[in-house]
């Protein structure tokens, strides 16, 4: 192994090798298995939406388009008034009993109930965009548009409390919309060998 | 040398023949004696004895397969288990909306790493096995393992942990590969399942003991549990190792994906006691729903554990946690790992309450009910009947009764 690398530096140009080094002097590549993926593929698999948004893709909707296609998509499983379906409650409801022939949607942990349905608790609007386009309809994940997403966003916001039902959601003005819980949570402050704040006594 | 070879293969020829006879009896609905087996139990791929029955059950909250015909969480038969490692097939199983276990093909199997890195990259499974690997030992539990007063067994309140050998390529190994760029400090990891699960952690973890695995108690990991690929965070919670996993990105802040979302807290003292496991242990035998026949010598034994490293020393108390005495370590220890312990006692018939506390190698100790309300405030039984805040390590008792039979002692 330290032959064949000593052979290959004397037929490299030196400004090669100065320049590898300089690309690499924090860390380079030890094994280079792997292949680079082009643009596109990253592109494609790159799903997950930051709070700041820098991966939505352009589009639009709004509350309006968006109770059609929560009427089509999701009221089968979330129940009309997305309350009382087999699948999580994803509206507040004042009246929180379940309706003739529905019953009370799973509560796991956590449990999704009126607050922490996730246009209310979530800190962060691009959290329901991300989850709707990741994971929904059902059996049919990848298929809605992001205008759709955009749509279905900008419907569970508005029927939670959270925008006007005229607001147009796109790109730009979903990572803007303050969520109620916005400062709801403490991020964890990991590191190696830190003991839990906790009394360690028996 | 020919002979030997004929005779094999005419003992092979009597083999498949025994298990076709086999297959025509079962068809004409003759119940085959239960010696008989067939060609794959005797040859390919071993079952255990038929005397055996132990298998997981679901959670008590919520049937599997559920109303959408979907397995949601499933319960390891840690009563049952010797030893530390949690056989695959009994290896608890939990997802995030009861996700339909995907089938990947492990040949189409690509793994991206990518984000705020020098070289992005992207693996075949052939590809991550021409890293060096590396083998440990490490317990996988649920945030949902808690236990309640309504539980009636071990499995029940405990069933969300399980312990593996896991192989695998350390995730350090292949972000050096890519070379992680200033001012990174989360990762982002998504599974390929249909719901595309995903969870941030610190980076400060990743480069510190996950390992990207592909193995499981010498196998390939069985699909429920991630099939071919998937990561272990040891020590944090289930969710974060992420199951079929497709991509890790490199990122500079907390991604709030919609696993995060459900495990954040507004409370920092309760927000600490996330993400990673504190000291934690209890005991299998003898627990809920078990009987003991009468007095006389037993062993108590159990499984200790904790997310902040190796168990130093486990506490038995046969008197409700007035007095304690140390049990044996039985076995070896490894860190973030189930450890064995037990402890010879004799039991004069007498009803007594069993529990068992855990201190590890940072100095936690688990922690009672009782404390626990006093570090929040709440009356002393406030948790009997409340979901305790954050990761549930509390100290589980076990009542036995004067006619032997032991019962879930939380309230």
């Amino acid at each position: 192994m330290g032959a064949c690398r000593m052979r290959l530096r004397s037929v490299v140009p030196l400004w090669v090798i100065l320049g590898l080094s300089q690309a690499g002097t924090a860390q380079s590549p030890t094994y280079g298995l792997g292949k680079s993926p082009s643009a596109e593929t990253i592109r494609a698999w790159d799903i997950a939406i930051s709070p700041m948004g820098k991966e939505l893709p352009p589009g639009s909707g709004s509350a309006k388009e968006g109770a059609q296609l929560y009427a089509q998509k999701c009221a089968a499983c979330h129940g009309a008034t997305g309350y009382g379906g087999r699948a999580p409650q994803l509206i507040r409801t004042e009246n929180p009993t379940p309706p003739p022939g529905g019953k009370a949607p799973p509560c796991l942990s956590p449990c999704i109930r009126n607050e922490t349905v996730m246009g209310i608790y979530s800190p962060y609007a691009t959290t329901i965009w991300d989850y709707i386009n990741r994971g929904m309809p059902f059996g049919k994940e990848g298929t809605l548009t992001a205008n759709e997403v955009y749509a279905l966003t900008a419907f569970l916001l508005y029927k939670n409390g959270v925008i006007p039902e005229e607001q147009v959601v796109d790109a730009q003005s979903l990572p803007q919309i303050k969520m109620p819980n916005r400062d709801g949570y403490v991020l964890p402050d990991w590191k190696h060998g830190n003991p839990r704040p906790f009394p360690n006594k028996p | 040398m020919d002979s030997k070879k004929a005779s094999r293969r005419k003992f092979l020829k009597g083999g498949a023949a025994a298990a076709a006879v086999g297959a025509i009896q079962s068809a004409s609905a003759q119940t085959p004696p239960a010696a008989k087996r067939s060609l794959k139990d005797e040859v390919a791929y071993g079952e255990r004895s038929h005397y055996v029955t132990s298998v997981r059950v679901a959670v008590l909250e919520r049937p599997s397969p559920d109303e959408f015909g979907l397995t949601f969480h499933v319960l390891t038969p840690l009563q049952d288990q010797v030893g530390i490692i949690t056989p695959s097939s009994l290896h608890f199983v939990g997802t995030h909306r009861g996700a339909i276990v995907p089938d990947i093909d492990p040949r189409e199997y690509r793994f991206l790493l990518h984000g705020m890195v020098d070289r992005p990259l992207e693996f075949t499974l052939e590809e991550l096995k021409r890293f060096p690997s590396v083998s440990r030992v490490h317990f996988l539990e649920c945030l949902g393992n808690r236990a309640k007063v309504d539980h009636k067994t071990v499995q029940q309140t405990h069933g969300l942990t399980s312990c593996s050998e896991w192989t695998g390529v350390p995730l350090s190994v292949l972000l050096k590969e890519v070379g992680v760029q200033k001012g990174a400090n989360w990762v982002v990891s998504e599974g390929a399942e249909e719901v595309k699960g995903a969870g941030s952690i610190p980076l400060a973890k990743a480069m510190d003991d996950c390992l990207v695995a592909y193995g499981q108690n010498g196998e390939p990991i069985r699909p429920q549990n991630g099939f071919p690929v998937r990561l272990i965070v040891p020590g944090f919670e289930g969710i974060y190792n992420t199951k079929w996993l497709r991509r890790i990105k490199v990122v500079d802040h907390y991604y709030m994906t919609y696993n995060d979302y459900g495990h954040i807290s507004k409370d920092p003292k309760v927000a600490a006691l996330n993400l990673q496991w504190g000291p934690k242990s209890v005991i299998t035998f003898p627990s809920g729903g078990q009987t003991l026949p009468g007095p006389g010598l037993y062993q108590i034994t159990g499984l200790a554990w904790s997310g902040g490293g190796a168990v130093r020393k486990v506490e038995i108390s046969t008197d409700g946690g007035h007095t304690w005495k140390d049990a044996e370590i039985r076995g070896q220890v490894h860190r973030m790992a189930h450890t064995r312990f037990g402890m010879t006692w004799k039991w004069e018939g007498q009803q007594c309450v069993l529990q068992s506390r855990c201190t590890d190698e940072l100095g936690q100790v688990q922690p009672t009910r009782a404390q626990l309300a006093k570090f929040f405030n709440q009356p002393a039984d406030y948790y009997h009947t409340h979901g305790v805040p954050g990761t549930d390590n509390m100290i589980q008792p076990w009542r036995i009764a004067a006619d032997g039979s032991v019962s879930n002692a939380i309230a």
